[in-house]
C-alpha cells in the first residue's frame, strides 16, 4: 500500500476537509459505520448528533441559511435515509445548499432487498438538484468535489451522495481534485447586457414601481445592492416570505411581506403598480394568488439565476437570468432617480387606513409576544419558525433587520422545521441569539431534539405560542369551512416546563401578558442552556390581512375593526402558572 | 396543442433516462413516445421524445430538461427542419386469401415482411408517424396480433430548404 492510498472513509473525511466543513449533522448506523470510525479521531470537523436523522436535515439547513454555507448530512442506509426525505424536499423548495450523504448497503446486495436497503437515489430524484451513487472508491474524491460544486453554485439545492459500505472500505490514493467539470451544468451568473438595457428603459419610464424581493437577493448576498438600488430609485420594496430581512423592516421604503398574509398596503401597492421588479423570487402562488390577476397594470421585470422560474406562473416583460448581485450591480448605474413623492405618499396613506394591528389585552396576543422579542432583540435575533400562524405573525411583526436572520420553511411549509433548524443555526452563529419560533402543534414534531440542544448546552430561546389548536388549519376551517373544527385541537399537550426540565433545559409559562416581557427578559440571561417559553396565547385568533388561496387583492380580509368582533375565546391557561 | 418533438443529449450513465422520465411524470408532462440510444458519442446518449403541449408549457420542458445535471443539450425540433423516422414491427392474422395483399400492402409502403407463418405474417416498416399509422390502419381490418413501435427518433437537416 502506497503512504497515499485511503479508504473511502479515510477519503471521505478528507475531503470534507478539503471542503471546509466545520460541522457535520448526522445519525449513526450500520452501513455508515466504517466512516464513523474514521470520524472518531477527528477534531477538525464537528459532528453532531442530532436525535433523528430529519432534524438533522433540518439542523443543516438552518446552518446553511444562517452562515451561507453548504449544510452537511450523515446518515446510514435505509431507514436512516428514509428520515431525510422531508429535509431534502424542504432544502430543495427553499434552494439551501446542502450535501447529504446517506450510507448504502454493499454494491453486491443492491437490488436484493438487503437489510436496511432502500433505493434514495429513485426516491429522492425529484427532490434533490442532483443526487450520485458511489460506485467505485477511485469516484469518491471527484464525486464530492461536484456535490459540493452543483449544492452551492447556480441556484443553490441539496445534492445527494449514496455511498455503498464496501466502497468506503476499498483503497485508492486519494487526491482531491481542484475543479470539477460538468458539461451539462453551467450556471450563468452575467445577465444579459441587452435585457439589463430593457429594463432600465422600462424602470426609467416608471412613475410608480415596486420591488418584490424574494430569498435569492439574500442567497446571492445581495442586500447592499438591493438597498441601493432601492435607494436611488426611491421605489418601495415588498419581500416574500423568503425574502425578509433582504432590505431593512424599518427603512420608510419598506412595505414588509407581500402576499396571502402580507401587509395590505404592499399588496395593494403591487395590484396598482406600473413597474414590478422581480428579484430573486419566483411568483410563488401565496404571493401570487390568481396569476392572471396579479399585478395585473404592471410591465414586469424579473431577475433570477433560474431559467425555469421566468414566466412559469406570470407571463413576464423583461427576464434577466442571472445572479442577482451581478445583475443589481450594473442595473444601478443605469437607472436614473424616479420621482415616486406621489407614489410614496399614497402607500403611506393606505398604510395609515389598513396597518398590521392587534388589540392588545390582559390575554396574550402572540402577536405581542413576537413584537417584544423583536425589542428585546432590536430586530438582530436570528429566528427560526415554522409553519402556520407562529410563522404569518412572525414574519409580520418581527423588523428583520438582516439577511439571514429569517430561518423558515417557506415553500415546503414543514412543521417541526423550526426547532432543529434553530439547532443548526445556533452553531453557525454565535454572536446574536436564536429565537425558534413554534406552535404548540410543530414543537412536538421533532421535540426530541431537544436532547441535541441541551446536550450541546446551547443557549437556544423556544418560544410556543400555544394556543392548543393547529392553528392555522383550524383558522381555514373557521373562514371557509363553517366553524367545523375537525381534528385541529392538540388536548393532550404535554407540560412544556417539566419537559424541558427533564432535557436539562429551562422552562417557563404564563398566560398574562404582563409577564410575557419578564420571562423574554430572564431568558436573555441564561446563556449555558436552553430557555423553552410556553406562552398560552388567546386559543382562536386568526391572521389578518388574508387573500384566500387563489384569490386577489379585491378579495383580501384585514383585521376586524373591533375586537368584538373577534369574538375571542378564553385564554388557554389550563395548568398554567 | 401541437406535438414537439424533443431532441435529447444526455450522460450515458446509470439512471440518467430515469431522471427525464421522471421530471415528465413529476411535473405531468405527457409522453406521447420516447427512444433511446447511443448517439455519435459512446459517452452520450441521444433520448427524443415528442410531447403534446401549449408553448409555455414546451417552455418549461426545455428549461426543467436543461436543468438537469446530466443534460447536456435539448433542442425543440418542432419549429425547424428535421427529419423523423419511426420504426413498426406489425403480425397481424394471414392465410391462403388473405397473403398476396398483404404482401402488396407491404410493398406499397415500401416494407418488409420479416417472419412468416400458416397464420401470419410480420410486417416492418420505417417512415414517419403518420406513414406507419396509415400502414397500420391498412393492416387492421386482416386481424393484427401484436404491434411494437419505436417511437420517433429525429435529427435536424444540415440544410434548411434550397441550398
Amino acid at each position: 500500500m502506497s503512504t497515499n492510498e485511503m479508504t473511502g472513509a479515510e477519503i471521505f473525511v478528507k475531503s470534507l476537509m478539503e471542503e471546509n466543513v466545520d460541522y457535520i449533522f448526522g445519525y449513526p448506523g450500520g452501513a455508515v459505520i466504517g466512516v464513523y470510525d474514521a470520524l472518531h479521531d477527528m477534531s477538525h470537523i464537528k459532528h453532531i448528533l442530532t436525535r433523528h436523522e430529519q432534524g438533522a436535515v433540518h439542523a443543516a439547513e438552518g446552518y446553511s441559511k444562517a452562515t451561507g454555507k453548504v449544510g452537511v448530512v450523515l446518515v446510514t442506509s435505509g431507514p436512516g435515509a428514509t428520515n431525510t426525505v422531508t429535509g431534502i424536499a424542504d432544502a430543495h423548495m427553499d434552494s439551501v445548499p446542502l450535501v447529504v450523504f446517506t450510507g448504502q448497503v454493499a454494491t453486491h446486495l443492491i437490488g436484493n432487498d438487503a437489510f436496511q436497503e432502500a433505493d434514495i437515489i429513485g426516491i429522492t430524484r425529484s427532490i434533490t438538484k442532483h443526487n450520485f451513487l458511489v460506485k467505485d472508491v477511485k469516484q469518491l474524491a471527484w464525486t464530492i468535489k461536484a456535490a459540493f460544486h452543483i449544492a452551492s453554485t447556480g441556484r443553490p439545492g441539496p445534492v445527494v451522495v449514496d455511498m455503498p459500505k464496501d466502497v468506503m472500505a476499498s483503497t485508492t490514493p486519494f487526491m482531491y481534485p481542484k475543479e470539477v467539470k460538468l458539461r451539462g451544468y453551467h450556471p450563468f451568473y452575467f445577465g444579459h447586457m441587452g435585457q439589463i438595457n430593457k429594463a432600465v428603459e422600462i424602470i426609467n419610464a416608471s412613475r410608480k414601481p415596486v420591488l418584490y424581493v424574494g430569498g435569492g437577493v439574500i442567497n446571492s448576498n445581495a442586500s447592499k445592492e438591493l438597498f441601493n438600488l432601492a435607494k436611488k430609485l426611491n421605489a418601495p420594496v415588498a419581500m416574500t416570505l423568503m425574502g425578509l430581512g433582504a432590505y431593512p423592516a424599518g427603512d420608510e421604503l419598506s412595505m414588509g411581506m407581500l402576499g396571502m398574509h402580507g401587509t395590505w398596503y404592499s399588496n395593494v401597492a403591487v395590484d396598482q403598480c406600473d413597474c414590478l421588479i422581480a428579484i430573486g423570487s419566483r411568483f410563488d402562488d401565496r404571493v401570487t394568488g390568481n396569476p392572471a390577476m396579479f399585478s395585473p397594470n404592471s410591465k414586469k421585470i424579473h431577475i433570477d439565476i433560474d431559467p425555469s422560474a421566468i414566466s412559469k406562473n406570470v407571463k413576464v416583460d423583461v427576464p434577466i437570468v442571472g445572479d442577482v448581485r451581478h445583475v443589481l450591480e450594473r442595473l444601478i448605474p443605469l437607472v436614473n432617480p424616479l420621482d415616486t413623492k406621489d407614489w410614496l405618499a399614497q402607500i403611506e396613506e393606505w398604510r395609515g387606513e389598513h396597518p398590521l394591528r392587534y388589540e392588545n389585552g390582559e390575554e396574550i396576543r402572540a402577536q405581542y409576544v413576537i413584537e417584544k422579542i423583536y425589542e428585546i432583540t432590536k430586530g438582530e435575533a436570528v429566528i427560526t419558525t415554522d409553519v402556520g400562524q407562529n410563522q404569518m405573525w412572525a414574519a409580520q411583526f418581527y423588523g428583520y433587520k438582516n439577511p439571514r436572520s429569517n430561518i423558515t420553511s417557506g415553500g415546503l411549509g414543514t412543521m417541526g422545521f423550526s426547532f432543529p433548524a434553530a439547532i443548526g443555526a445556533a452553531f453557525g452563529v454565535e454572536d446574536r441569539p436564536v429565537f425558534s419560533i413554534n406552535g404548540d402543534g410543530g414543537i412536538q414534531m421533532n421535540i426530541q431534539e431537544m436532547a441535541t440542544a441541551a446536550g450541546n448546552k446551547l443557549p437556544l430561546k423556544i418560544v410556543i405560542l400555544n394556543n392548543g389548536y393547529l392553528g392555522m388549519v383550524r383558522q381555514w376551517q373557521d373562514l371557509f369551512y363553517k366553524k367545523r373544527y375537525s381534528h385541529v385541537t392538540l388536548g393532550n399537550n404535554p407540560d412544556f416546563v417539566k419537559l424541558a426540565e427533564s432535557f436539562g433545559a429551562t422552562g417557563f409559562v404564563t398566560d398574562k401578558t404582563d409577564m410575557v416581557v419578564p420571562i423574554l427578559k430572564e431568558a436573555m440571561k441564561i446563556k449555558d442552556r436552553p430557555v423553552l417559553m410556553d406562552f398560552r396565547t388567546i386559543r382562536e385568533d386568526n391572521v389578518y390581512p388574508m387573500i384566500p388561496g387563489g384569490g386577489t387583492v379585491a378579495q383580501m380580509l384585514d383585521y376586524p375593526k373591533s375586537v368584538k368582533e373577534l369574538k375571542l375565546s378564553k385564554a388557554h391557561s389550563e395548568g398554567a402558572k | 396543442m401541437k406535438k414537439h418533438t424533443i431532441s435529447i443529449l444526455v450522460e450515458n450513465k446509470f439512471g440518467a433516462l430515469n431522471r427525464i422520465v421522471g421530471l415528465f411524470s413529476a411535473r405531468g408532462y405527457n409522453i406521447d413516445s420516447i427512444s433511446v440510444g447511443t448517439s455519435e458519442d459512446d459517452s452520450v446518449a441521444r433520448v427524443t421524445i415528442v410531447s403534446k403541449g401549449d408553448d409555455d408549457v414546451i417552455e418549461q420542458i426545455i428549461k426543467q430538461l436543461n436543468k438537469l445535471i446530466d443534460v447536456t443539450k435539448v433542442m425543440d425540433l418542432t419549429y425547424d427542419s428535421y427529419v423523423e423516422r419511426e420504426l413498426v414491427l406489425v403480425k397481424v392474422a394471414a392465410n391462403r386469401n388473405t397473403r398476396s395483399e398483404l404482401m402488396q400492402i407491404s410493398e406499397i409502403f415500401r416494407s418488409k415482411i420479416i417472419d412468416i407463418s400458416p397464420r401470419s405474417i410480420t410486417i416492418e416498416a420505417t417512415g414517419s408517424e403518420q406513414k406507419v399509422d396509415a400502414l397500420i390502419k391498412m393492416l387492421d381490418p386482416f386481424g393484427i396480433k401484436e404491434i411494437a413501435r419505436t417511437g420517433r427518433v429525429a435529427l435536424k437537416r444540415e440544410f434548411e430548404g434550397a441550398v
